[in-house]
């Protein structure tokens, strides 16, 4: 038998126009905000919260047909297929601020301080320079010296034990996955809460870490280059590992009502998925952040 | 098209449940169906098409005479800039999205898209998206006026307008990532038993290969204006010297997004002529897997080309002379698919109604466009040619005679399929030679104008490019006018058009070259809700 004979197609979606129209009066607001509007903060709120409470309706339904057996095994590919290439979507965004920074380190700051090298042959490029004086160093907020001095962050304190936090929490959602298909509740339970546990506790170093930052480093998201990739690249990703973060505890709240078998649970793999994406992403900012 | 159906007449009994269409304008807003999805791109593309074409045309009426006419010149910026964002986002990309969810379904046997909800989204956030861009022509400093690239410094000085795009391009993203993702989930997890991928018709296959592409640059453009909204607002020193950043950066990580971009509109062009053709050439597509292979072959070419647009930025010889040579490689996939189509043709029984009159000239005037683009793509020349008006010559030939007359030449091809109706070919035959002359009138006197040295971008211009101005304005005219044919068509068809009932096929042997034409015309809401059975058959 075909695995689509019986696939599931939905009719009359209402979440998703409504959730599109949250989003837009959302950005819309965020614009007039940026804008200097006093309505913009009220817009951007309501946007969110209409867009937030959309989407727990349209998942709430997701769930509802899940559990009531309404998807075959094609759904279960679709929806499977679906979160790989979302998560490739995401890690091409990643690949742009990961770029800018090795753009910026090997090519903009090495040009601005007219350092010969494999990428300053261009006609002009290492024979003069607008900035007397700057050399090109690692990290550096430019010849402007743009917002003033500061400490660039070290690798081996809180990066280091967050590191080890987002890898443990790897493990434990593994576990928490074992026992799902080994039909224990108790592990899979465990083992989320665990992960959620870990992954808030990595939220609250990543505040201390940039409380830190601004007020005793004086390093900011101003800081230059060197502030502006360090907080776009880590600001990121720690906004990923709160929505992981959600996600499982999502997930974590349908286990405890009993959700989910060995067969039927795309939503515990999906969000299994995205959180091994977000402890990847970790892993190439502690090198190429942190460390190098 | 080597399959063809042996049983499909199981897909209009009432058996199953059936949901029809939901009552009055509610069945629009909240539809998970493949089809009204589709029309309801195709319409919101053509409505972009033409408030796209009114703004060309203001420009071209502004460019009639050296000396500033009608509008100030900052609105001629805003013009250039909107007309650009609303014929890329509003109008070629969303019409391909709507041909893509009317007819994959249909030509892979699948009973809809495979994430319905989630298409209704797509189609959704487009219309956000194009709202709020849309909106900042009534702002304080007026719409975008830094063209469709945002280039940094230049775009920072955007008033009010400013977050407004960014966000819009954050949306348009969203709706173009969503779309992309739900088109390969149907084509890898939907096709009717039988459907092997190397079975799949070629408008299937260049949406596959599309849709990766729009998964991978529509982040980094999203990423890429993300900063641009942080120098602005947040201090952060991207694309600014002094804290280290560089200019130079954004054209990098724009023009990484922008070439894969610019196939994103072109290969599903190649996948909807090698779909027409071979029906009026009455032989099957020539080379149809060596189609397959040279569509990925351009779309991973793509990828490494980017910075041919940025040869007189100040790039390193070595990069210059690499992007050169990466460049030129394009021309060797392309050319197998020019061939091609020209080898289909070769010795098959033409017959020339209209969609077939805008395929051959698609061919004919996208080699055009492809050999300007050879031309630029020569590094020490393209400085004599950048930011010239052969620029614009160059990419109207491969965007207006190429994607948009392909799209013509689907609507014509599948008007009768989905309506029922036979559209009024004498008609469409003028639509074709008016436009096929005046597009010409249009945009080939732009070759001169750039080769002689006329910037774009620019209002007013010196007195020796007055002439060859005014005749482009006049063919522009003369175009923009005669697409208002088109849409009295596509109308006049919906209602009845010349009142003749189209069979099944409607095109003589069609159903040899797509499922699409084993279904009744038009097609019931719910079509292979069992999918077909594909009988294998020899290359016709």
């Amino acid at each position: 038998m075909s695995t689509h004979t019986a696939y599931y197609i939905p009719h009359k979606a209402t979440w998703p126009v409504m959730a599109t129209a949250g989003l837009m009066l959302m950005l819309a607001g965020f614009a007039n905000h940026l804008n200097g509007s006093s309505i913009g903060s009220g817009m951007m709120l309501t946007g969110f919260i209409t867009f937030i409470v959309m989407l727990g309706f349209w998942f709430a339904l997701q769930s509802t047909e899940s559990e009531s057996g309404m998807y075959n095994h094609g759904v279960g590919i679709s929806y499977r297929m679906g979160m790989m290439w979302f998560i490739f979507s995401e890690v091409m965004f990643f690949c742009v601020f990961f770029g800018a920074l090795w753009y910026t380190r090997n090519i903009s700051v090495s040009w601005l301080g007219a350092v010969e090298g494999a990428f300053s042959s261009g006609p002009g490029r290492s024979t003069y320079t607008l900035w007397e004086g700057f050399s090109a160093t690692w990290p550096t907020n430019g010849p402007g010296k743009v917002g003033g001095d500061f400490e660039p962050m070290g690798a081996f304190g809180l990066p280091f034990v967050n590191t080890l936090l987002l890898l443990s929490s790897g493990v434990t959602c593994t576990w928490a996955h074992h026992g799902l298909l080994a039909k224990n509740r108790q592990q899979l339970i465990k083992g989320l809460l665990a992960t959620v546990g870990l992954g808030f506790l990595f939220v609250a170093f990543q505040a201390t870490e940039y409380y830190e930052a601004y007020h005793e480093m004086g390093l900011t998201l101003g800081s230059g280059v060197y502030g502006s990739t360090f907080f776009m690249l880590t600001g990121f990703h720690g906004l990923h590992v709160c929505v992981g973060a959600i996600i499982l505890s999502v997930v974590l709240f349908r286990s405890w009502k009993g959700h989910f078998t060995p067969e039927n649970h795309f939503a515990f793999e999906a969000a299994a998925w995205y959180w091994h994406f977000v402890d990847v992403v970790w892993l190439g900012l502690f090198v190429f952040v942190y460390l190098m | 098209m080597s399959a063809v159906v042996a049983e499909h007449d199981d897909h209009h009994d009432h058996e199953h449940e059936h949901h029809g269409p939901e009552k009055g304008i509610l069945r629009w807003i909240i539809t998970t169906n493949h089809k009204d999805i589709g029309t309801l791109y195709l319409l919101f593309s053509l409505a972009m098409f033409f408030v796209g074409g009114s703004m060309a045309l203001i420009i071209r009426a502004e460019l009639f005479e050296p000396g500033l006419q009608f509008v100030d010149p900052n609105f001629f910026n805003s013009m250039t800039t909107m007309h650009a964002l609303v014929m890329v986002f509003g109008a070629v990309m969303p019409a391909f999205v709507g041909l893509a969810n009317w007819m994959i379904p249909i030509m892979i046997g699948a009973p809809d898209m495979a994430l319905p909800r989630m298409n209704n989204m797509s189609f959704w956030m487009l219309v956000a998206g194009v709202l709020l861009i849309a909106s900042t022509l009534f702002m304080e400093g007026g719409a975008p006026s830094a063209g469709w690239t945002f280039y940094p410094p230049l775009v920072m000085q955007t008033g009010k307008a400013f977050p407004f795009a960014v966000f819009a391009v954050h949306m348009l993203g969203v709706s173009s990532i969503m779309g992309a993702i739900n088109i390969i989930a149907t084509i890898f997890n939907m096709r009717a038993p039988g459907m092997t991928l190397m079975k799949m018709p070629l408008f299937v296959w260049t949406w596959l290969i599309t849709a990766f592409l729009l998964i991978a640059i529509m982040p980094v453009f999203a990423g890429a204006v993300t900063m641009l909204l942080t120098d602005r607002f947040f201090d952060t020193s991207f694309f600014d010297a002094a804290g280290g950043g560089d200019p130079v950066l954004y054209q990098h990580i724009f023009w990484f997004f922008g070439h894969p971009e610019v196939y994103v509109m072109i290969l599903p062009t190649f996948g909807v002529a090698s779909t027409i053709i071979p029906v009026f050439a009455r032989k099957p597509l020539f080379g149809y897997s060596s189609m397959v292979y040279a569509t990925g072959a351009i779309a991973f070419l793509s990828f490494i080309v980017w910075a041919h647009h940025m040869f007189t930025v100040g790039l390193p010889v070595a990069g210059e002379l690499y992007f050169m040579y990466a460049t030129m490689l394009i021309a060797i996939p392309t050319g197998v698919k020019v061939f091609n189509w020209t080898a289909t043709m070769w010795k098959g029984s033409l017959t020339f109604e209209t969609p077939m009159l805008f395929s051959i000239a698609f061919v004919v005037l996208f080699t055009m466009g492809g050999f300007t683009g050879l031309m630029m793509s020569v590094a020490p020349v393209d400085f004599q040619y950048h930011d010239t008006y052969f620029i614009v010559a160059h990419f109207h030939y491969t965007l207006v005679p190429a994607s948009i007359f392909i799209l013509m030449a689907a609507g014509y091809y599948w008007l009768p399929k989905w309506t029922g109706n036979m559209y009024n070919e004498k008609i469409g035959r003028l639509h074709f030679w008016l436009s096929v002359v005046s597009v010409n009138i249009l945009f080939f006197p732009q070759h001169f104008l750039g080769l002689a040295g006329m910037p774009r971008r620019i209002p007013d211009y010196a007195i020796q490019f007055a002439d060859w101005n005014m005749v482009s304005s006049i063919g522009a005219f003369i175009y923009g006018f005669s697409q208002l044919l088109f849409l009295y068509i596509v109308i006049d068809t919906i209602k009845g058009g010349t009142g003749e009932k189209v069979t099944d096929e409607v095109w003589e042997e069609a159903s040899k070259h797509g499922l699409e034409w084993t279904l009744p015309s038009p097609p019931p809401y719910h079509t292979f809700t069992t999918p077909p059975e594909i009988i294998p058959t020899e290359h016709i």
